[in-house]
Parts: C-alpha cells; sequence; structure tokens
C-alpha cells in the first residue's frame, strides 16, 4: 500500500518545551489510523501540524508526495486534508442544513461575482449542495432534525454535525481530534459506526483519540506517543502487548488502556 | 432567489414613499428643510450599510468616517483640481477608498473583537490628521467653493441636468441620495441573500472552521472592508457636494461612532437595519431639539434603553418581521 500522508520527522518546539519530537510515520490510503497517547503526549499538538493550523519548527507532512505543512489552512483543507475540532466547533447559529450546506464551499464552481448574480453555475452549485447535503445529514442520521438551529443540539448530534461538516467538504483524509470526548459507552459505539462509515464512503480517517477501548475497536493501525516521541506503531492486537505502551499508560491512567 | 409577494408590495410601497409621497408631503407642506434632513439621512445610511456588512463578518467597525472623509476629499480634489466630472468622482471616490481598505484591511483584519474596534477607531483620527497635514488637502482650510455637479449625458443624451440649471438643488440631490441609497440596499439585501452572506455567517460565527471548511477567511473579510468603504467614499463623496465644501473635521469620531449606533438600534441581524436605525437617531435627536440642554440626556437615556430592551435591534420587534422585508 502506498502513502497518502507522510508524516516525516515532524517536531514542535514551545520555548523550552518540546510538544512534538521528531515523529513519523505514514497513512494508507482508506484506512483509519489513531494517533493514541496519555494526556499531554502531543496529540492535539501534532494535530494542528498535520492540519496546519499551527506552524512546525522542523519536519514536514506531504499529501501525495507534494508538501502541506505551514501552508494556509483553507489551502490545506483544498488540497484534500480536512480536520473537525476536538471542542464541538460549528456554526452555532445556522441550521443544521446550512451548516452542512456551507460547508460545501471546496466544491463552489461559480466566483462570489457569480453567486452574488445569481448565475447558471451558481444556481447549479446550490442545487447539487443543497442534495449533497440532505444526503450527508440522512447518512450521519440527522435528517429528523436537519432545520434545528446547531446551538440546540445535544452533544451526540454536535458529533454527528461535525463529522458531516467534515464529510462535505468532500476529503481524502478528515482529521479528527477526540470524536469519543466525553461521550458514553453508547455514544462511542454510535460514533464508531459512523466514522466506520464515513472510511466505507473512501475516506482516509487519521484520528486522535484518549478512549482506548474506541481506538482498539475503530482503527486498522494505531500511532503511540508519549512525551512528544513515538513510541509505537501497529496493528491493534500488537499495541496492546506493547510493553512501551503499557508502561507509558501505566504511569498514567492504568484502566484507561482497557485491556 | 425571487422575492415573495409581500416583499414585492413591500419594496412598492417603500418606493412609492421615499419617491412620491415625501416629496409631495413637503412639496404641500412648505418644509423645503426636510429634504436636507432626509438627504443626510439617505447618506449617512449608506456609511452605516457599509459597517453593517463588517458586522455581518464579526468585525466592529468605528472607522466609517475616515472613509467618508476619504472619500470627499478625493471627489473635491479631483472637480476643483483636475476639473473631473462630479459624476465620474463617486466611483473613483469608492474605488479609492475601496482599495486603502485593502491595504489596509490585509494587517488589521487578522484582529478581532476590541483590538479591530480601537484600531478603526483611531483610523478616523489618523485620516484627520492626514487631511489637515497634506499639502493637496490645503490643511485646516479644506477646500470649499466647490462647485455644484455639473451635467451628466452620454453620446449627447442628457441623465442628467446641470445642477446649477436645476430649478430645486434640494430635490435633486434628495433624489440622487434616495436612488444611490436604494441601489446600496438592494445590492446589500442581494449580497447577504446569496451565497455570499451564507459565508460572512460563517464567518461571523466561527473563524477557524471556517477556514478548515476551505474558506478563505481573510480574502472574505478584505472584500467585505472593502465593500463597507466603498460605501463610506460614496457617501462622502455625495456630502461633499451638497456641503460645497470638506473639511478635516467634516467626520469626525462622532460620526465614526454614530456609524455604528445605527446599525446597532436598527438590528445588526437585519440588512434594513441600519437604514431604519441612521432615520431613528437622525429624527429622534432632532425631535428632541425641543428639550433644550436635557437633549443629550433624554437621548442618550432612550438609547441606552432600547440597546438594552432590543439587544437585536428594533427590527427584532414582531411587527417589522411579520411584514417579511427585513431580513
Ligand atoms: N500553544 C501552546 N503553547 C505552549 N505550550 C503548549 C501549547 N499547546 C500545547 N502545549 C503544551 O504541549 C504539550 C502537549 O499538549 P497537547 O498536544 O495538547 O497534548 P494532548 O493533546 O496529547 O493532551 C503540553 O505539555 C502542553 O502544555
Ligand atoms: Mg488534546
Amino acid at each position: 500500500m502506498s502513502a497518502l500522508l507522510e508524516v516525516k520527522g515532524l517536531t514542535k518546539r514551545f520555548g523550552g518545551l518540546t510538544a512534538v519530537n521528531d515523529v513519523s510515520f505514514d497513512v494508507h490510503e482508506k484506512e483509519i489510523l489513531s494517533v493514541i497517547g496519555p494526556n499531554g503526549a502531543g496529540k492535539s499538538t501534532l494535530f494542528k501540524l498535520i492540519s496546519s493550523f499551527l506552524p512546525s519548527s522542523s519536519g514536514e507532512v506531504l499529501f501525495k508526495g507534494q508538501r502541506i505543512s505551514n501552508l494556509a489552512p483553507h489551502i490545506v483543507a483544498r488540497k484534500g486534508v480536512v480536520r473537525t475540532f476536538q471542542e464541538t466547533t460549528i456554526f452555532k447559529s445556522m441550521s443544521v442544513r446550512d451548516n452542512v450546506i456551507i460547508s460545501h464551499h471546496l466544491r463552489s464552481q461559480a466566483s462570489l461575482a457569480g453567486y452574488f448574480l445569481g448565475t447558471k453555475t451558481a444556481l447549479a452549485d446550490e442545487e447539487e449542495f443543497g442534495r449533497s447535503a440532505d444526503e450527508i445529514v440522512e447518512f450521519l442520521n440527522l435528517g429528523e432534525i436537519r432545520n434545528e438551529l446547531a446551538s440546540n443540539l445535544p452533544q451526540g448530534h454536535l458529533r454527528a454535525l461535525g463529522i458531516a461538516i467534515g464529510l462535505a467538504t468532500n476529503p481524502s483524509v478528515l482529521l479528527m481530534d477526540e470524536p469519543f470526548a466525553g461521550m458514553n459507552h453508547d455514544e462511542t459505539m454510535r460514533t464508531v459506526e459512523l466514522v466506520r462509515g464515513v472510511r466505507d464512503r473512501g475516506v482516509t480517517v487519521l484520528l486522535v483519540e484518549h478512549d482506548m477501548p474506541a481506538v482498539m475497536k475503530i482503527s486498522d493501525r494505531i500511532v503511540v506517543i508519549n512525551f512528544g516521541e513515538k513510541i509505537a506503531e501497529g496493528i491493534p492486537s500488537e499495541i496492546q502487548e506493547n510493553e512501551k505502551v503499557i508502561e507509558a499508560y501505566l504511569g498514567s491512567e492504568d484502566d484507561e488502556i482497557g485491556m | 432567489m425571487m422575492l415573495k409577494r409581500n416583499q414585492i408590495i413591500g419594496v412598492g410601497f417603500f418606493l412609492f414613499v421615499i419617491f412620491v409621497a415625501v416629496p409631495w408631503l413637503i412639496h404641500v407642506s412648505g418644509r423645503w428643510d426636510f429634504y436636507y434632513t432626509l438627504t443626510s439621512v439617505a447618506l449617512l445610511s449608506i456609511a452605516s450599510g457599509g459597517v453593517w456588512l463588517t458586522f455581518y463578518i464579526g468585525r466592529i467597525n468605528i472607522g466609517q468616517g475616515a472613509f467618508a472623509l476619504t472619500g470627499g476629499y478625493v471627489a473635491a480634489i479631483l472637480v476643483v483640481k483636475y476639473d473631473v466630472s462630479f459624476w465620474l468622482t463617486i466611483p473613483i471616490a469608492g474605488l479609492f477608498c475601496a482599495a486603502v481598505a485593502v491595504i489596509i484591511g490585509l494587517p488589521i483584519l487578522r484582529l478581532r473583537g476590541v483590538y479591530f474596534a480601537m484600531i478603526t477607531l483611531v483610523l478616523t483620527e489618523v485620516a484627520r490628521l492626514t487631511a489637515l497635514a497634506l499639502p493637496i488637502t490645503n490643511g485646516a482650510k479644506g477646500i470649499s467653493s466647490i462647485p455644484l455637479p455639473g451635467e451628466l449625458s452620454i453620446l449627447g443624451l442628457t441623465l442628467i441636468p446641470d445642477f446649477s440649471t436645476v430649478a430645486n438643488v434640494k430635490l435633486a440631490f434628495y433624489y440622487l441620495a434616495a436612488v444611490l441609497m436604494v441601489l446600496c440596499f438592494a445590492g446589500l439585501y442581494r449580497l447577504v441573500n446569496s451565497r455570499i452572506g451564507h459565508l460572512c455567517r460563517s464567518l461571523q460565527q466561527n473563524e477557524e472552521l471556517a477556514s478548515s471548511i476551505g474558506v478563505n477567511t481573510a480574502y472574505l473579510r478584505v472584500i467585505a472592508f472593502a465593500i463597507s468603504s466603498f460605501l463610506g467614499g460614496v457617501s462622502g463623496a455625495i456630502f461633499m457636494a451638497i456641503s460645497r465644501s470638506i473639511y478635516p473635521a467634516s467626520f469626525p469620531v462622532k460620526d465614526s461612532v454614530d456609524f455604528m449606533l445605527n446599525c446597532f438600534l436598527g438590528g445588526l441581524g437585519y440588512v434594513f437595519g441600519p437604514m431604519l436605525g441612521t432615520f431613528m437617531i437622525y429624527f429622534g435627536w432632532d425631535v428632541l431639539f425641543t428639550t433644550g440642554k436635557y437633549q443629550l440626556l433624554i437621548y442618550s437615556a432612550i438609547l441606552i434603553l432600547l440597546i438594552l430592551t432590543l439587544p437585536n435591534g428594533v427590527l427584532s420587534l414582531r411587527i417589522f418581521n411579520k411584514r417579511g422585508t427585513a431580513k
């Protein structure tokens, strides 16, 4: 399998603190790869480096062989590497459907002037976005609340909406920061299914996660980091047996590895 | 996007009022001074409409006075020193201000909240000091005795007559301001109800998310700010033509603050908010003139009360929403 996304020697220093230290791994097409590690290991920082929300101190990220690190986030998104947010970040004062429609922005054919004038291309865009948004909304089981204001949604639906927003951009790679955070067991299992569904649509998923049982269940491969450094990489069964990983987790919260 | 039936009726009624009913009422009542008041309201609401658009992308803009002043000076200098037709100076003043907004906006639009607001407030003062200092703006003396707008003709066909030959200059300026106000708000309405408006709202609600779904937020912010400043420049140019003069103090900080208040009062969520807000503030102030020394006190108290009781603006009242022309 060829690498779709290559993380090469990525390093981030905040003053004296090295939050991510020389981390390298590949993400293959259509796999679900999880990055795990104890609190403060540098997962979120790594995530922001890959999505270009933070500039790296050194190292680089390649997408289809092209460098994407240190570009503006919207350009990285345009290339097909899109992030969802850890905090359930959505457009609060828009309906569920409008949230998803606006997120089709990258697919627009018409220019801003075209939208202002209401050209044929612009009208075609609007129609296509509406249709696609309805499909995505159904896919994530949000159909019944499509016209609900996003700020009124409960936690579980918000997470699904976050994924819907990501899907609407038609990404090659979807980056998710802790998609299961704050969820109970049932919600987690439902979201695991949603993420699987996303992958089955042909999207490569890279997620950063804390919830070990969910990660073990969902991932094709796992990368483990601790104190900013990669300490292991492999399929879930290998990771569960890995001495270093057990040690890292025992050092912090021993029940969390879910074994 | 088609207008609904009651919207067409609303718009038709509005156009009838400003183009037929108002001139007729003024004619029969003989209150010619109202033309000046209403012309000012129209022009101020154009400038406020621009400010409203910057609010719409989530930025508090207290700098519109700077652009109105710049627009006024650009038009005045072109008319007086370079003998350019006033009609041509309207778009030039607007475009000049838009260009300035792009240059200034690129760095400052990264700032948010109170930081952006403070910088724009400073802009108004910078514009005044620049007008005082530059040789071309003629310092504190400003530019006065500016000729009235000449004739506008295309291929020998007179579209607008020379203002020095028309019977009623006040009426002519009123029509000019009213037409531009209608164009401005029709344009803003279209903008906000198109996908661009949707993009602006995404920016207002969450810039980080907007950029992660691929929106070029910096570009969109600059476009909105440029449109805003274009409108400021246009209204400044026409003010200059009406008063036939322009001074560094023509648009002080108070005006910048008023442009912002107009938007607040009318409602930040409604395109026609700034128009209503301007009307209310301008007339409210005039009506309170009879209260003498208590004018400012009563005026401020009412403003505070209105903003406290109607945080989403006067247009958020139910009666306006039923009619359906708002938003
Ligand atoms: N913007 C920042 N400035 C300084 N230090 C930071 C910043 N962001 C994260 N850190 C530090 O980097 C380390 C890794 O944090 P983070 O990536 O959030 O870890 P995780 O997501 O794995 O819990 C922590 O010690 C954190 O305090
Ligand atoms: Mg984190």
